[in-house]
């Protein structure tokens, strides 16, 4: 039933601007302070204060826009935002509406199939967050901690580009990647530092307009949106396919029910009457601020990528992984250089295998990985100079991770070190050999699938030491006759 | 020694003639006397003024000098005072204790002021003759049965009836201009953006300025000397530096170029106009050239200021909603019945009636007929002023079309309340700074002149105001009973 | 044009402000004139001008240093508010 609908997701993100400040006040915007510690006469709307822009902000809008290839508005207006809610203090938000800061914007986006796709950045502006509602441990009541309102944000919002759960996760991700190697957003999600609106809608293949769409709030996790996404397509085609008609609306996605609801409470009233808040005047950005902020901007992932795939000579999908973050970016280059020329493949294979698998497993980032680039040289280079063989490597690197001793230490202390010496290696066949007289019969007589068993007992004897090239070319003298392999 | 102007009180405080707790004694006395009859406070602040006093006798006595320094004065109750109640006007805020002082208060303390008081004011300054305070209307000390005007009623009232040499106020539509013509006193309302609104409780913020009310244009010249000048917590307060305002006011008025605004003129009562015709020769005895302008785009003022206005406070007073601060309604049964209640009660009719007027003017499908076409007509009028300003130095006018009303005379009709606004909105739209000097009486009751100028000519319309006052006595005129 | 009782509840709901019924005439008759008499603007042809939306026209926004000048006063501020608990402002139950 999928396959002749079409479905169509833009987002909406917010990302927390890493300013020490608020963008209207000088309160602190760290997370976790105890409530209404950080919220001074400016955040709490007190009587007769006023809101005065913090330049910062400003500076990190227009580098994303510059990352973005987009448009930096020469002059862009704050607009106010009027409805009422308890963590909304004014009343109103301070956002920009008909002019913002940034506009027409392009992003890479690599999908899982290697695929690259463009989506379109409609526009990026400032505006202030909110409060928060706390419910627990109060009857029929909510408790207010304004800490966070205040807090500068940059609303991201993207063209309907999207075709599926997983594209808009991809561009998300992308997204996130960006900001933090902006260093504009700490890109913690559990702290709401970044977090999503999804816009859905599905219409017929072919079909020109889009059909109506519903806006899922609040997303913040990639998992939530991908699930959210889903279920709301689902939705969508079911309503549609039984006669139903899909209604505008904003929901909300809950994760332990995986579903998404509607949000009535806050559409009832939807008439948010902007106008330019007459206690700002409009914000002028000069080429030599643009300039001074282009001076700042860092390596770009797609950049870095780049570099990686003809430096290294990595395939595209390997140097997208390697550069996905400024982190694991700098890992790999660092391991890179520690070996010797030729060896960057080598590298890539192993921090995006075996690394990345034990960071996941025991879910630690790169910056504090149990083993860090140089034990990691010092493992890859008794590869390359064969004195372990890669399968032995593996269980070394386990070895380094678990007990946090150096390669070289492990394999002396378990013996691993590879049997290159010819004769040991002979002695050792000649024993299989003899052992197995009805094998070595059959193969003699053609059974060439043999030669992996005399592999195996050798290896088997060996506790996997020898050197599979050696145990190679002896096994094939050793055995000889039929084996016209 | 009521009687007396800032520069001669300041004289005597620094030769030690009188003290300021003296001083501050006996205007406490004539308040405790006097005012039951004028309502012209919410709050006294006897203990604090004098605590206030005895610090600048000390200061004084230290050598310290300074125009304002001893100087008792009242603040509107719309400028927040650290430690003290502030209302604005409204139950909203019956219960509110300000944690912090209004730029405009800090300075004026700073500079050893004695704060007698809070005055009465309409409601969150919405309001032309001071009758939708929540604390009851201030009478007019010219006649007790009429309005002192408003919204900054009490300040001007407080004034006119030497109970402080001078009061602070706050200018939206004329709300220190028309109180001041029509209680004989000298008002002025300086350029938008020349005073901190920090502190301040917004009515219309791109429309209010602080200003003054004083007995006279030097007065008022001291007072804007301490008011005036940046302030980084306003990013509308402007960064240019601010002249000596005392220091300009022996200018000669020779080839000074004063417009009449044929607008002000049309259809003015006779006696209003034969007032404005006597200012007018005392300008020309006084070497000043006087022309005809004109401002074809006045007539869309009123009703461009009750767009953008309304619209602007209905955002602004959005933050009374019964959750940080003010009035919170009995036991609501919801969120919204918290909001609706809380700011059902705790706001009076005409707050009322404005913030669903500003709703409705920036609701989708009437922004654009009202809001937007406001705002385009608001540059028309402004660039009328700015051709005037090319032709003149200052266009002069009358500050209202008549003297003081009858109490309770237009509060059921707001649209004709309005119009008293009608020669002092203009200034308001375009920013500039006007002022109001008296100018003789109308039926024993004081009128007033309006000069009003360029941004930031300040000091050349004090100047012209202040020589006006040197060929008249108007502005020394008392109300019957508060010689 | 003039505002029916509808309109002014609607209005009404918009600014969270309650109106009682004995009010409810009232504001319906003077939000009418009101708006009367600032249609005169919407029946004023100024196509092609420049909306105004301050006085500070052609001035633009000063920016200040991030860095925090705050801090914390919560008790102070609190004395205020109608109804706190554990530094939280309290409210009824808000449904999402
Ligand atoms: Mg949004
Ligand atoms: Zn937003």
């Amino acid at each position: 039933m999928m396959r002749d609908w079409e479905v169509v997701i833009g987002l909406e993100i917010h990302a927390q601007l890493a300013t020490q400040s608020k963008i209207f006040s000088g309160s602190a915007t760290a997370y976790g302070a105890p409530p209404n510690t950080q919220a001074n006469l400016v955040d709490l709307a007190y009587p007769g204060v006023l809101p005065v822009l913090n330049a910062r902000a400003v500076q990190m809008a227009v580098k994303f826009g510059l990352a973005v290839d987009a448009t930096v508005a020469r002059r862009s207006v704050f607009a106010r935002k009027n409805y009422f809610y308890p963590d909304l203090p004014k009343g109103y938000q301070i956002s920009q509406y008909e002019l913002p800061v940034v506009s027409r914007g392009t992003l890479k986006v690599m999908l899982d199939d290697g695929a690259v796709k463009i989506v379109g950045i409609t526009r990026a502006h400032l505006e202030e967050d909110a409060g928060k509602s706390l419910h627990e441990g109060l009857a029929h009541a909510s408790g207010i901690d304004l800490n966070r309102a205040g807090t500068p944000l940059l609303e991201i919002v993207s063209e309907p580009d999207m075709r599926s759960a997983k594209e808009a996760v991809a561009y998300m991700k992308k997204i996130h990647t960006l900001v933090r190697y902006l260093e504009i957003c700490d890109g913690n999600m559990q702290e709401g530092s970044f977090r999503c609106d999804a816009n859905v809608s599905v219409r017929l293949k072919g079909e020109e307009k889009f059909g109506t769409r519903a806006e899922i709030k609040n997303l913040n996790s990639f998992r939530f949106v991908e699930k959210a996404i889903q279920y709301e397509v689902a939705r969508q085609v079911e309503l549609i396919e039984s006669g139903g008609k899909v209604v505008q609306e904003t929901r909300l996605y809950d994760s332990d029910k995986d579903e998404t609801r509607s949000m009535r409470s806050k559409e009832e009233a939807n008439d948010y009457r902007y106008f330019p808040d007459p206690d700002l005047l409009p914000v002028e950005i000069d080429a030599e601020f643009i300039e001074a902020v282009r001076k700042t901007l860092p390596e770009l992932p797609d950049q870095k990528a780049a570099r990686f795939a003809k430096d290294f000579g990595l395939s595209a999908y390997d140097a997208g992984v390697l550069s996905a973050s400024r982190e694991l970016g700098a890992y790999f280059e660092a391991v890179v250089a520690g070996l010797s020329a030729g060896h960057a493949k080598l590298a890539a294979n192993w921090v995006m295998g075996e690394l990345s698998s034990a960071l996941n497993r025991d879910n630690v980032d790169i910056e504090h990985s149990r083993v860090n680039p140089l034990q990691l040289i010092g493992l890859l280079n008794r590869i390359v100079d064969e004195t372990i063989s890669g399968k032995i490597a593996k269980e070394v690197f386990e070895a380094m991770w678990s007990e946090g001793k150096p390669a070289d230490a492990i394999i002396e202390a378990k013996g691993l070190r590879q049997i290159t010496d010819a004769g040991a290696i002979e002695g050792v066949i000649d024993a299989v050999i003899a052992a197995n007289p009805k094998q070595l019969a059959d193969y003699r007589s053609g059974k060439d699938k043999l030669f992996g068993f005399f592999v195996g007992q050798v290896m088997k004897a060996t506790a996997g030491k020898a050197n599979p090239a050696q145990l190679n070319d002896l096994l094939k003298k050793k055995l000889g006759g039929g084996g016209h392999a | 020694m009521h009687n007396l102007f800032i520069g001669e009180l300041a004289e005597r405080l620094k030769n030690r003639q009188i003290s300021s707790v003296e001083l501050t004694r006996h205007l406490l006395s004539r308040i405790e006397r006097l005012n039951p009859a004028l309502n012209a406070f919410i709050t006294l602040t006897a203990e604090r003024a004098l605590a206030d006093a005895a610090a600048a006798d000390a200061r004084l006595k230290a050598g310290e000098r300074g125009p304002l320094l001893g100087i008792p004065l009242i603040h509107k109750d719309i400028f927040c005072t650290d430690g003290v109640k502030t209302s604005c006007g409204s139950r909203m805020l019956d219960n509110f204790v300000a944690p912090y002082d209004a730029t405009v208060v800090a300075r004026l303390k700073a500079a050893g002021t004695v704060m007698l008081g809070k005055s009465n004011m309409d409601e969150f300054a919405m309001g032309s003759s001071n009758e939708t305070s929540y604390y009851g209307p201030v009478k007019n000390p010219w006649d007790t049965g009429k309005v002192p005007g408003g919204s900054s009623g009490g300040s001007a009232a407080a004034t006119a009836a030497r109970l402080t040499p001078f009061a602070t106020g706050t200018d939206t539509g004329g709300s220190i201009r028309q109180p001041a013509a029509l209680t004989g006193v000298t008002g002025l309302k300086p350029t938008y953006g020349r005073v901190s609104r920090y502190g301040m409780i917004a009515f219309a913020s791109s429309l209010d300025q602080a200003g003054v009310f004083a007995r006279s244009a030097a007065d008022a010249a001291a007072a804007l000397q301490v008011m005036a000048g940046f302030d980084p917590r306003d990013s509308t307060s402007v960064d240019a530096p601010v002249p000596d305002y005392s220091a300009a006011l022996g200018q000669p008025l020779k080839g000074l170029k004063i417009g009449l605004l044929r607008e002000f003129f049309d259809g003015l009562e006779p006696r209003n106009a034969a007032l404005i015709e006597d200012a007018l020769n005392i300008y020309t005895g006084l070497g000043a050239e006087t022309r005809e302008v004109s401002l074809p785009h006045l007539p869309l003022s009123v009703p461009t200021y009750y767009v953008v206005a309304p619209a602007e406070c209905s955002s602004n007073l959005s933050r009374f909603d019964g959750v940080r601060f003010g009035y919170r309604c009995e036991n609501p049964k919801d969120l919204l019945d918290l909001y609706k209640r809380s700011r059902g009660e705790g706001f009076g009719a005409e707050v009322k009636r404005r913030i669903m007027t500003g709703t409705y003017v920036l609701s989708a499908g009437y922004f654009d007929a009202y809001y937007l076409k406001a705002q385009k007509a608001r540059r028309l009028i402004t660039d009328d002023f700015r051709s005037a300003f090319e032709k003149v130095d200052l266009v002069i006018g009358p500050t209202t079309p008549t003297p003081a009303f009858d109490i309770g005379a237009k509060m059921n009709d707001p649209v004709l309340m309005y119009l008293n606004d009608i020669y002092t909105i203009g200034a308001n739209l375009a920013g500039l700074p006007g002022v109001s000097v008296p100018c003789g009486f109308v039926d024993n009751l004081p009128m007033g002149l309006q000069l009003i100028g360029p941004h930031f000519a300040e000091a050349k319309l004090l100047n012209a105001a202040h020589q006006y006052q040197q060929a008249t006595d108007w502005h020394r005129h008392a109300p019957r009973g508060y010689e | 044009m003039s505002l029916t009782r509808q309109d002014v509840e609607k209005i009404a709901h918009l600014a969270r402000l309650s109106i009682t019924d004995q009010e409810m005439p009232v504001y319906v008759s003077s939000l009418s004139s009101i708006v009367n008499f600032v249609d005169e603007l919407a029946r004023t042809d100024i196509e092609g001008v420049l909306p105004m939306a301050h006085p500070l026209d052609g001035q633009h926004q000063r920016m200040r240093e991030d860095a925090v000048s705050e801090t914390d006063h919560h008790e102070k501020y609190q004395r205020n508010a109608p109804a706190v608990t554990a530094g939280l402002y309290v409210v009824p139950r808000v449904i999402e």
